[in-house]
Formats: structure tokens, sequence, C-alpha cells
């Protein structure tokens, strides 16, 4: 077994990420579990540059870690009552929610490994070749994200843009108080 | 060796600790941060695909970055949805004074 830095990498930041997001589902004090999930976000930036998906890490901190965190502390602090400190943050449903996620688990981790297909690595040769002679993944994502002409996703951005106006006036009006 | 599986791998296992934390949690914004956790490990497992087969160039489309446009846009859905749901659930903190999702059952058969 090599012993690399992206190896070690993948397990260190593997390990962090697992590790945050049971904190953030195990934690009694809300606003604990909160601060991991931010923990939880920067992970999964980490993944993303070790999967040669720089401008994904860059856009995962900017939201996730950045908007969407801010967003749910703010919503902690808007809704603090007598209940977070006192009673079970757990409901009745613990347990075969429990099983339930270590069923699914299992079958999508032996579904997994006993795939049939002939599937590369993300670190393989000819990948790791073409990350590091292509001169990264912004142009790209940028052609395929705008381009008029060449194949491209311009429409979908474009209805994500409508997606992003009708959240914003639900959320407004959703939340006025009048 | 770092291959495919080990990144669906952990997609997976955060995939499923995020369903735990929504089905088994009482607060409304714990819910909302487990279902935030799915989205990620989502994201993981789709931009892994992606970086391996980034090499890939088929039917004249150039370099397929397909996960990674993917991964974009649920970044932006989960993000406008994470802003309507916390509106909703400040809006029910405001008429009923608590975000108890077990208490929030006037629609309970």
């Amino acid at each position: 077994m090599s012993i690399d830095v992206a190896t070690v990498a993948f397990y260190v930041i593997a390990i962090t990420l697992v590790g945050s997001s049971l904190a953030v589902v195990l934690l009694r004090n809300i606003v604990h579990a909160a601060l991991f999930l931010a923990v939880v976000f920067g992970a999964a930036a980490g993944i993303y540059v070790l999967l040669n998906a720089e401008f994904i890490a860059i856009v995962q901190i900017l939201i996730y870690a950045g908007a969407v965190t801010i967003l749910v502390l703010f919503a902690i602090m808007l809704t603090r009552n007598a209940m977070s400190q006192s009673s079970s943050p757990f409901s009745g449903q613990t347990w075969l929610a429990a099983i339930i996620a270590v069923a699914l688990a299992a079958g999508l981790i032996f579904t997994v490994g006993a795939s049939q297909m002939a599937l590369g690595a993300p670190n393989s040769s000819a990948n790791l070749a073409h990350a590091i002679n292509g001169g990264g993944s912004v142009a790209r994502i940028g052609q395929l994200l705008y381009s008029p002409f060449n194949y491209s996703y311009v429409l979908p951005f474009e209805i994500a843009s409508v997606v992003l106006l009708a959240a914003i006036i639900g959320a407004i009006v959703i939340g006025r108080e009048d | 060796m770092v291959t495919l599986n080990s990144f669906l791998v952990l997609g997976a296992l955060v995939f499923c600790i995020g369903l735990f934390g929504a089905l088994s949690k009482r607060n409304a914004v714990a819910i909302l941060m487990s279902i935030e956790i799915m989205l990620n490990a989502v994201n993981i497992s789709l931009v892994a695909y992606a970086s391996t087969f980034q090499s890939y160039a088929g039917a004249g489309h150039g370099e397929r970055l397909t996960g990674q446009i993917f991964a974009i846009f649920i970044i932006t859905v989960a993000a406008a949805e994470a802003a309507v749901a916390l509106a909703m659930i400040i809006a029910i903190y405001r008429r009923r004074s608590t975000i108890d999702v077990g208490q929030i059952n006037l629609m309970r058969w």
C-alpha cells in the first residue's frame, strides 16, 4: 500500500467529514450542531479540491460555509425557546430512523463494492495528466454554463436564476410580519 | 490507493448520517441541517464521478464535467430551499411559539 499525500489527505478529510456530520445529528445543543455543520461544509470543500474540482470547492465555501451557515445560525437565534435545553432533541422514532439509516448505508456500500462496472479512479494516470495539463476546471465550467454555440447548460442556468428570484420573493413574503 | 469507490462510500455514509438526523430530530432547524448534509453527500458523489470521467471526450462534446455542473445547480437550489425553509420556520415560530415538529401536527391523521 502506497502512503502518499493524496491518500493521507483523503482519509483525514473523510474522517473529519464523517465525525462532524455525526456531531451535527447527535449533539444536544443546536448551536454547537450548527458550528459543526460549518465544519462539514469545509470538509466537503476539501474533498472537492482532492477531486480536482477547485471551482466547486470555492463555490461551496462561499455559499454553504458562508451564507447557509449564517442563515441557519440566524434562524436558531430567532427561534430560541425553552425546548432546546431541557428535553431530548430526538423524537420517538430514533431507533427506527437508526435502523433505516444503517440498512440504507449497508445497501449502498454493498452496491458500490459489488459493482461489475470497470470504473477508473479520480487519481488514475490519465485523469491526473488531464487535470495537470488541462489548466483547471474554471474555464471548462464557464464554457459549459454560458456558451451559446457549443454544447452548454445555459438554459438550466437561466432557469436557476428564476428559481433564485422565486426563492427570494417567497422568503420575504413568508417571513413578513403583518 | 484512493479509488472512485472510496468517494462513493464516503458519500453514502454521510448521506445516511444526514438521513438519520432528518428522521429523528425534533427541532425543525436541526432537520434542515440534516437535509443540507444529505445534499452535500450527493454533491460529493456527483463530483467524484465527474473527476473520474473527466478525460473522456465522447460524441464531440469535448471534456465532460457534467457532475460538476450538476453540483453547481444543486448548491444553487439548496441555498434557495434553505432560505424559504427558514422563513417558514420563523413564521411558524411567530404563530405557535414552538418549532417542535411533534407539536406542529394539525394535519396529522
